[in-house]
C-alpha cells in the first residue's frame, strides 16, 4: 500500500499538470460554445429561414456526431481544408461546437419556460424586440437554464479526457504516457480516476443540491 | 474516391452496433439489481448504490476502458479490447440505467402499489403485471436518449483497438490523407444511424401509448 502511495507521490506532479491542461481546454470551450449556444437557440427560434437553417444543421452535427469525431475532425481534418490548427486550439474548437450544440438545447428549454404574458407585457410598454430580450427575457430564461449548464460543464470536463486522441497533454494522456513507460497502467490510471472523481463528485452533488433548491420554490 | 473511404468506414458498423448493443443490454439488466439497492431497507445498501452510480458516472469512458483493457488486461486477465470496451460501456449504461429506472418509478401513481396491494397480489405479480408495464413504457423515452448516446460514446472504444467506425475512420484516414472527408462522413454515419433509433423508439412509444390511452 505504501508503496502505491510512493509511486502516486512521484508521478501526482505530471497528472495534475495534465489536469490543468484538461480544465484550462474545458474551460475555453465552455467560454466560446455556451454564447455560441445562446445565439444558436435564438437563431433557431427565428422567423427568417437562412439563420434557422443555419443554426438547425451546426446544432444537429454537433449533438448527432460523437465528440470525439468532431476533434478528430478538426485535428486531423481541417489541415486538408488549409486550416492547421495546434491541438489545444482544435479540441477548443471541436468541444465549443458540441457545447454551443448541446447548451443550445437547455438555453432554449429555459426561454420557453418564461411564461408568454411577459413577452405581451415587454411589448405592451413599448420596449423593442432586442430590449425586451435583454431586460425581460434573457433574466428570467438563464436563470433556469444556469442549473443544467453547470450540470453540462461537468459533462464537458469529462468529455475533455478524449483529447487523448489527438495528442493533447491532458490528464488521461499524461497517465497513459507515464503508464507505458512503468508499465503500471493500473495504479496510473486508478489515480487518474480519482482525480476526475474527486472534482466531479462533489460538483455533481453540488448541482442536484442547487436543483433542489431553485425547485423549492418552483410551484 | 468518397465510395472507397465511405465503403472503408462502413467496415466498422458491425461492430458499432454490436458493442453499443451488449452494453446497452449489460446496462438494462444490471441498472435493475441498482436500482433495487437505492430502495433497500438498510441505509448502507442505499449509500453503497448511490456511491457506486456517482463513481460510474463521474469518471470518464475513456479511463474506464483504459483501466479495464491495460489494467486489468495486462497481467491479470486475457481480455479482448471489445470485451473491455463492452464491459466499461455496460457499467458505465447500467449507473445511468438505474437513474433511469428510478425516475420511472417516481412517475408512477402510489395508487398502482396501492391498488396492487389491495387486490392481494404476489409480489412478483405485482412487480410483472402492474408496476413493470407501465415502468417500460415511461422509462423508454429516456432509455432510448440514452442509447442514441451510447451509440457515439461507442467512438471512444476505437482508442482501444475495436475496429468499429470512428477506428476505421482513423485508419482510412491516415491510409489516404483525406481526413477532412473520412471524419465528414464518419460523422454524418452516427447521426444517419442514430435516426433510424430515434424513430423507432417513438414508434414503440406511440404503440405503448396507444394500449394504454382511454
Amino acid at each position: 500500500m505504501s508503496e502505491l502511495l510512493d509511486f502516486w507521490w512521484e508521478w501526482l506532479p505530471s497528472l495534475l499538470n495534465g489536469l490543468a491542461v484538461s480544465v484550462a481546454v474545458t474551460a475555453v470551450s465552455l467560454a466560446l460554445g455556451i454564447p455560441l449556444g445562446l445565439i444558436l437557440a435564438l437563431a433557431v427560434q427565428s422567423k427568417k429561414t437562412a439563420p434557422r437553417t443555419i443554426a438547425l444543421v451546426a446544432v444537429e452535427i454537433g449533438r448527432g456526431a460523437p465528440a470525439l469525431i468532431l476533434l478528430q475532425f478538426t485535428y486531423f481534418g481541417l489541415p486538408n481544408a488549409g486550416l492547421a490548427l495546434s491541438s489545444f486550439a482544435s479540441a477548443s474548437l471541436a468541444l465549443a461546437w458540441c457545447t454551443g450544440a448541446y447548451t443550445s438545447e437547455i438555453i432554449r428549454a429555459g426561454l420557453e419556460a418564461v411564461p408568454h404574458g411577459q413577452k405581451e407585457a415587454a411589448s405592451a410598454i413599448g420596449l423593442s424586440g432586442w430590449d425586451a430580450l435583454r431586460y425581460v427575457i434573457l433574466p428570467q430564461g438563464l436563470r433556469v437554464s444556469i442549473p443544467p449548464l453547470f450540470g453540462f460543464s461537468i459533462l464537458m470536463l469529462q468529455a475533455s479526457s478524449l483529447c487523448f486522441a489527438i495528442a493533447l497533454p491532458e490528464l488521461v494522456s499524461q497517465a497513459y504516457i507515464i503508464g507505458s513507460n512503468t508499465f503500471r497502467y493500473m495504479s496510473i490510471l486508478l489515480l487518474a480516476g480519482l482525480l476526475y472523481a474527486v472534482i466531479c463528485i462533489p460538483a455533481t452533488m453540488a448541482v442536484s443540491a442547487l436543483e433542489r433548491r431553485l425547485g423549492q420554490h418552483a410551484h | 474516391m468518397t465510395l472507397d473511404i465511405l465503403q472503408a468506414i462502413a467496415a466498422g458498423i458491425p461492430w458499432t452496433l454490436a458493442l453499443t448493443a451488449v452494453a446497452l443490454v449489460i446496462g438494462a439488466a444490471l441498472g435493475q439489481p441498482l436500482c433495487a439497492m437505492r430502495f433497500s431497507r438498510w441505509s448502507a445498501v442505499r449509500f453503497l448504490a448511490s456511491a457506486l452510480i456517482l463513481t460510474f458516472r463521474s469518471i470518464p469512458p475513456i479511463v474506464w476502458l483504459f483501466f479495464i483493457f491495460f489494467g486489468f488486461g495486462s497481467g491479470y486477465l486475457q481480455i479482448s479490447p471489445f470485451q473491455a470496451a463492452a464491459a466499461g460501456l455496460g457499467l458505465i449504461t447500467a449507473a445511468n440505467m438505474a437513474e433511469i429506472y428510478r425516475g420511472a418509478l417516481a412517475a408512477i401513481h402510489p395508487g398502482q402499489w396501492e391498488a396492487a396491494f389491495a387486490l392481494n397480489l404476489l409480489p412478483r405479480h405485482r412487480f410483472l403485471d402492474v408496476i413493470g408495464p407501465q415502468l417500460l413504457r415511461v422509462a423508454l423515452p429516456s432509455g432510448a436518449t440514452y442509447a442514441i448516446g451510447l451509440l457515439k460514446d461507442s467512438a471512444i472504444s476505437s482508442t482501444i483497438g475495436v475496429s468499429e467506425i470512428a477506428f476505421q475512420a482513423y485508419h482510412t484516414s491516415q491510409r489516404t490523407f483525406h481526413s477532412l472527408d473520412v471524419y465528414a462522413i464518419a460523422g454524418l454515419l452516427y447521426i444517419l444511424i442514430s435516426l433510424p433509433m430515434a424513430s423507432l423508439a417513438r414508434w414503440i412509444d406511440i404503440k405503448l401509448r396507444a394500449r394504454v390511452a382511454r
